[in-house]
């Protein structure tokens, strides 16, 4: 008579009924997992709010989107497919490892629709499933021990990495893919001893081979390999599930939250205080302890998978500045973890200066918010307002390196951060041999026009920069449009003012700008600075719709209003993709397509470009700030181009063309590579009709 | 420790052109961007630092009028617990020395262990800080770079003389110092900080408050008048070179190995 | 009329310029006199310093005292107004020991105080006219002053030509003071030499010398390299040190170190007097921006042009000099 395998749930265990214990086991490891997160969720408690409960709808799809699809993961080919094979693993294997739990103390459990051909579907799909986990898990061991991409690599500075951690984990994975396999295996050896139908294994896969590994074993033996696979599948389930909340695997829980309430407004700021219109009220600005974070913000930090990404598109962290969005993530939660512990006493968390300790001032100075950090990362971790929080506590304590203090108190006092006179803000349209070719109106009470041209600070002060505005107006002027400045009624958008963390003084500058555009009576407002077209567009309220004027540009050559002259033969230009412009609003072609449309114009295009663009050392306030970097970023940026087989960028924004011109002159390139404005290319090269 | 810092409103030289008005008087006001003069923002700075470090309060007085107040919110925004405003008609016109005798007044009708002062401001005259401390009898220190409590008695402190050295010396308290720019890296005051301190009062001392006798101050008792401000007639000055940038710098060239020695 | 003194500081037994400079402001106001020099501290270097003055003075008033053998302002001003007659006018340099002294002693004499006198006009009845500069030297101020009661003016450290000398040997007046008389609440402990640093700026042949115009501690790179190829040194005014871009032992002026080079190239310096203060010879080439700065009225040559572009293009001319003279 067929005897077959005792089930787990009839064996003993070490005296005690396997059904009992494989009811304790997991009621134990889930008392315990739940307890873990509690603790977990202490800090989030008390915690800042963070409003996040809106357009379910819109977040659901994100998480399909984010978390299901995986969609940023190939962004990094083969770690990121092999974290989709992971991960659409785990997703598979969820019902057969719960159905392994379940058997433990019910040994006839079937999951409900899965008996049956569906059932054998499964299991054939599952065996694949767990093969291929293990086999990633195996590549992945090999990946960090033998090839140690460079990004996971922790500079000492930050401290000291968990390579043994990461492998652990792996391992555990591993085993439990084994562990699974071989219950499997075990199983259907024995089924095969005995001549019972067998459960039909996938050929190949692991519980294939295992069973067939074992197909001669006594029975005994195989007795007490299927128990011990089912014990160390249980175990091992278990200790991941309530080990993974100390580590980066905590992941595999919270991203779906960290996905679900992730920012759906990319460009809208993390206002002071949620729900505090009032800021008079606030005692406190920004985060200055961990306590005042918000509880998504603490919840990034448990998300952060240390994989690395960011820090590696970072181009502070390229150059050598102290700055490591990672680090920023790791760093956070470490400290989480210290001072809210799990299984020790609360500590005494009286609120320790974050600045000071975990992180540096130039860390959070260096930061150019270029976001490409924000772009790289599979799990939404937000930095941006993480970065422009803390600089708002800086600057409550009056903590800001001298170096900015004098544009802020120039900005504040005159409108710029050059401290230069308001009535010189127009100069630059002044020129008398300008006003000849193209009149600039200044807007007022007399004079109104439908379009407005914000200029803002840099171009309109800047000697060299004031030949973009002047470019910008004859090409206005040459499409026809009936625009206008607002001389010197027009101060400093405000756009890094609020970035660098001086929310006040940004909301002092807005109001005036507001007023004065409002009052003005414009329909539209163009601008050809990305950095004043992202404020206006989302820092600002209830504007006239705002363009930037590669947008203009591209539109009016479709139209045939701007036909172009041939172009230079001995140039090969390449565009660089403003941050401001590119990732941080998705203007990509428009530059491209008027480039484009130059007859004969060479273009090539750097490895870096669209949203993954280096950030050229950034615009507005970041031009005052000295930071310790090992090398420019223009520079590196200069190097790109001239790698891609460059010899002029392109760019269209102003802060761009400082730091590339000032770039070219510090790598020696002179002579070798020059930059021009998209505006004054186009201004070059429009044929002007008689 | 009770510290006292003689603040002044000044024109902000880094953000201003300064030139002469048309009248050919005086200077050209219109577009000037008042600040509290650099070398008193550095003194408030190092009270603060003192204050934090020794317990005690800072006050900023400032001698003017209404339109001055608005340093005296700036410092206070920046951590000074007391602004003080010292202001009547009959102090216009004063000279340093007149000046500093309503400061006297003021200093006693107080209990202030030490008292700061900018080196100097925009007039480069360098003399309240000297003239009180001689009024109020209290040893004194110009051109202080450094500052360090010795005890609740005395003070260690260096002042920046010739060849960048430092001198080092005691000072007895109560005393008076005038401070250095560079002497520390002071602190942001941000408009949050401004608007905290919009509605806080601020007191106005006048002469009678002080129980000065307005014969000994204001126009008629000043010895030093300034008569009228003017742009000297361009002396010979310099060669200002008139070629191109390519034909100065051949110019250069040729200087540098004439005078300089260069081969 | 009442006398001028001119107060003489001295080191180590010797005077300097300053001396005749101040006998010269005091020829203005009464040209008719001759200044007497007033010196204070102790011992053989008080003696030292006395027999180096200049024969520009009617008199030397010696005050010595064992107290004051380190020039102490606070002693000093009490020795002093021991001595002084009512109402005399003294002179002293405006510098970081006039500074320190002059105020006070102001008030002490009852007499009425001008500081850095850049010119004096002359005198009407008890007026005195002098001229002034403020704003860091971007305007000038006619002042009037006071001096029935006496004065107490600092002058410009080389704004008036020192005085020839008219004499070889002037009599020294020893005027002594009660040992132990003199005490203060302030009390010299020690000087600290400032750090040599790398270079020594005050050995150069050439300076390139950069201001608030170089704008960026990274644009200082620019000034470092003509520097090199010129085979000199980079030096700076304040701003330059207060910024943190380059080291103290870099910085010229009143407060940092007086040079002498043969060609000193002011880029980006507006001129202010407390870093002419310490330029004490040499061609000064001046470039700068701004058309109207007051470094203009003192260099011997000057070029209006955008140092961060004329500075790059002198190093590659000079490079290129070079690597033609080296065929």
């Amino acid at each position: 008579m067929a005897v077959g395998l005792q089930s787990p749930a009839q064996a003993t265990f070490w005296l005690v009924q396997g059904r009992t214990l494989f009811l304790m086991i997991p009621l134990l490891g889930t008392a315990l997992f739940a307890y873990i997160v509690a603790r977990r969720l202490t800090p989030l408690i008390r915690a800042q709010r963070d409003f996040r409960f809106d357009r379910p709808l819109t977040r659901l799809g994100r998480v399909f989107k984010f978390w299901l699809g995986q969609w940023k993961h190939p962004r990094y080919r083969f770690a990121g497919i092999t974290h989709i094979l992971i991960f659409a693993g785990f997703i598979l294997l969820a019902t057969r490892a719960f159905s392994l739990l379940i058997i433990g103390a019910f040994p006839n459990f079937v999951v409900p629709g899965l008996s049956g051909r569906a059932g054998h579907v499964y299991g054939l799909t599952t065996d694949y499933t767990a093969t291929i986990v293990f086999l990633c898990m195996v590549v992945a061991v090999i990946r960090r021990l033998v090839f140690k991409p460079a990004r996971y690599a922790v500079p000492a500075r930050y401290g000291k990495g968990h390579p043994v951690d990461a492998i652990f984990l792996l391992a555990l994975i591993a085993i439990l893919m084994v562990a699974d396999s071989l219950f499997a295996g075990a199983k259907a050896a024995s089924n095969a001893q005995q001549g019972q139908a067998a459960e039909l294994l996938a050929v190949f896969s692991l519980p294939w081979m295992l069973k067939n590994m074992l197909l001669s074993t006594a029975a005994a033996k195989l007795q007490g390999i299927y128990l011990a696979a089912y014990f160390t599948h249980e175990f091992t389930f278990f200790f991941l599930l309530c080990y993974r909340p100390f580590g980066i695997q905590f992941h595999v829980e919270t991203s779906l939250f960290s996905i679900y309430f992730a920012k759906l407004d990319r460009e809208i700021l993390k206002p002071v205080r949620w729900g505090e219109e009032n800021l008079d009220q606030v005692k406190s600005f920004g985060v200055k302890t961990f306590e005042d974070f918000t509880w998504k913000q603490m919840l990034d930090f448990y998300s952060c998978a240390d994989c690395g990404r960011c820090s590696d598109r970072c181009p502070s962290n390229a150059v050598g500045r102290p700055l490591s969005p990672r680090f920023l993530s790791i760093k956070a939660r470490d400290y989480a973890f210290q001072h809210y512990p799990v299984f020790a006493k609360l500590k005494n968390n009286n609120g320790t200066a974050l600045v000071g300790s975990i992180y540096s001032d130039d860390e959070i100075w260096s930061c150019t918010t270029c976001g490409a950090c924000e772009e790289e990362c599979p799990l939404l971790v937000e930095y941006i307002d993480k970065i422009v929080d803390l600089r708002r506590g800086l600057i409550d304590d009056g903590n800001v390196p001298q170096s900015l203090q004098k544009p802020l108190k120039a900005l504040e006092s005159r409108g710029n951060p050059y401290g230069k006179l308001e009535k010189k803000r127009s100069e630059w349209a002044k020129a008398a041999e300008f006003q000849q070719v193209c009149r600039v109106k200044t807007l007022d009470q007399s004079n109104g026009a439908d379009t407005l041209y914000f200029v803002d600070s840099i171009t309109s002060y800047d000697d060299r920069m004031q030949s973009i505005g002047r470019a910008t107006a004859r090409i206005l002027d040459h499409v026809g449009e009936n625009f206008g400045i607002l001389g010197g009624a027009e101060k400093d958008s405000g756009h890094e003012v609020r970035r660098f963390g001086e929310e006040m003084l940004f909301m002092a500058l807005r109001d005036h700008n507001a007023k004065a555009i409002n009052g003005s009576g414009v329909k539209r407002i163009v601008t050809a600075d990305p950095h004043t077209y992202n404020a206006l567009r989302h820092d600002y309220r209830n504007m006239p719709p705002v363009e930037h004027i590669s947008q203009v540009i591209a539109r009016e050559v479709k139209t045939g209003k701007i036909k172009f002259n041939p172009a230079n033969e001995d140039c090969v230009y390449t565009y660089h993709d403003p941050c401001y412009l590119g990732r941080h609003n998705q203007i990509y072609d428009d530059p491209r397509d008027v480039l484009d449309a130059i007859p004969g114009l060479k273009r090539v295009e750097m490895k870096r470009s669209r949203d993954r663009s280096f950030c050229c050392g950034g615009g507005g306030l970041m031009l005052f700030y000295e930071p310790k970097e090992d090398q420019r970023m223009g520079v590196k940026r200069v190097q790109m181009a001239a790698e891609a087989g460059a010899n002029v960028i392109v760019t269209a924004c102003p802060f761009c063309m400082a730091n590339i011109e000032d770039a070219i002159k510090v790598a020696g390139m002179e002579g070798k590579m020059s930059a021009i404005d998209l505006a004054e290319l186009v201004d070059q090269q429009m044929a002007h009709s008689s | 420790m009770e510290i006292l810092v003689c603040a002044k409103r000044v024109p902000d030289t880094s953000e201003n052109e300064i030139q002469l008005n048309p009248a050919g008087n005086d200077i050209e006001r219109d577009d000037l961007v008042y600040s509290i003069n650099e070398a008193d923002n550095y003194a408030v700075e190092e009270a603060l630092q003192i204050v934090a470090k020794a317990g005690g309060s800072v006050t900023v007085a400032t001698v003017g009028d209404e339109d001055d107040e608005e340093i005296l919110r700036r410092e206070m925004a920046m951590g000074a617990n007391r602004g003080v405003l010292i202001s009547d008609d009959a102090f216009h016109g004063s000279d340093g020395c007149g000046i500093a005798r309503i400061l006297k007044a003021f200093v006693q009708k107080g209990n202030y262990d030490l008292i700061l002062t900018g080196v100097q401001a925009e007039d480069g005259a360098a003399q309240i800080g000297g003239m009180l401390a001689a009024m109020l009898e209290y040893p004194f220190a110009s051109l202080v770079n450094s500052i360090e409590l010795l005890d609740g008695k005395r003070l260690k402190i260096c002042r920046e003389i010739e060849g960048g050295n430092r001198e080092v010396n005691e000072i007895d308290l109560p005393c008076v110092l005038s401070i250095q720019t560079g002497i520390n890296e002071p602190r942001y005051v941000g408009m949050r900080g401004i608007r905290a301190v919009a509605s806080v009062p601020i007191p106005t001392m006048r002469a009678a408050d002080l129980g000065i006798d307005v014969g000994s101050v204001g126009e008629a008792t000043a010895k030093v008048k300034r008569v009228d401000y003017f742009v000297p007639a361009l002396g010979k000055g310099a060669e200002i070179l008139q070629g191109n940038r390519e034909a100065n710098i051949d110019k250069v060239l040729e200087l540098l190995e004439a005078k300089g020695g260069l081969r | 009329m009442p006398q001028i003194f001119c107060y003489v500081t001295h080191k180590n037994g010797t005077t300097d310029d300053a001396a005749a400079e101040l006998a010269a402001a005091a020829r203005k106001i009464d040209p008719a006199a001759f200044p007497a020099a007033i010196l204070t501290g102790f011992g053989p270097a008080l003696d030292a310093a006395c027999s180096s003055l200049p024969g520009t003075f009617s008199e030397i008033w010696k005050v010595p005292n064992e107290a004051l053998a380190y020039a102490n302002a606070e002693l000093i001003r009490k020795a002093v107004v021991k001595v002084l007659p009512p109402n005399s006018i003294v002179l002293l340099s405006h510098e970081h020991f006039g500074i320190d002294l002059a105020p006070g002693l102001s008030i002490k004499m009852n007499a009425a105080f001008v500081s850095d006198a850049v010119e004096i006009e002359g005198l009407e009845g008890s007026t005195l006219k002098l001229v002034r500069q403020e704003f860091g030297g971007q305007i000038s101020a006619h002042v009037r002053c006071d001096i029935s009661s006496g004065a107490v003016i600092t002058i410009r450290p080389g704004a008036f030509k020192p005085l020839e000398a008219i004499s070889t040997r002037t009599a020294v007046v020893e005027k002594s003071i009660e040992v132990g008389a003199l005490t203060a609440g302030r009390r010299y402990r020690e000087t600290i030499i400032a750090e040599v640093g790398d270079v020594d700026i005050t050995k150069q042949n050439i300076l390139v010398s950069v201001g608030r115009g170089i704008q960026d501690k990274d644009n200082v790179a620019i000034a470092e390299e003509l520097a090199e190829v010129l085979g000199a040194a980079v030096s700076c005014s304040r701003p330059v040190v207060d910024a943190k871009w380059l080291l103290k032992s870099r910085q010229v002026g009143s407060s940092g170190k007086t040079v002498k080079p043969k060609v000193y190239l002011a880029c980006g310096i507006s001129g202010a007097s407390q870093h002419l203060a310490g330029i004490k010879g040499g061609f000064l080439i001046a470039i700068n921006k701004n058309r109207k700065a007051p470094i203009f009225q003192v260099a011997d040559v000057g070029i209006v042009d955008d140092i961060l572009e004329f500075l790059p293009e002198l190093t590659s001319k000079v490079r290129e000099m070079r690597t033609v003279s080296a065929k």
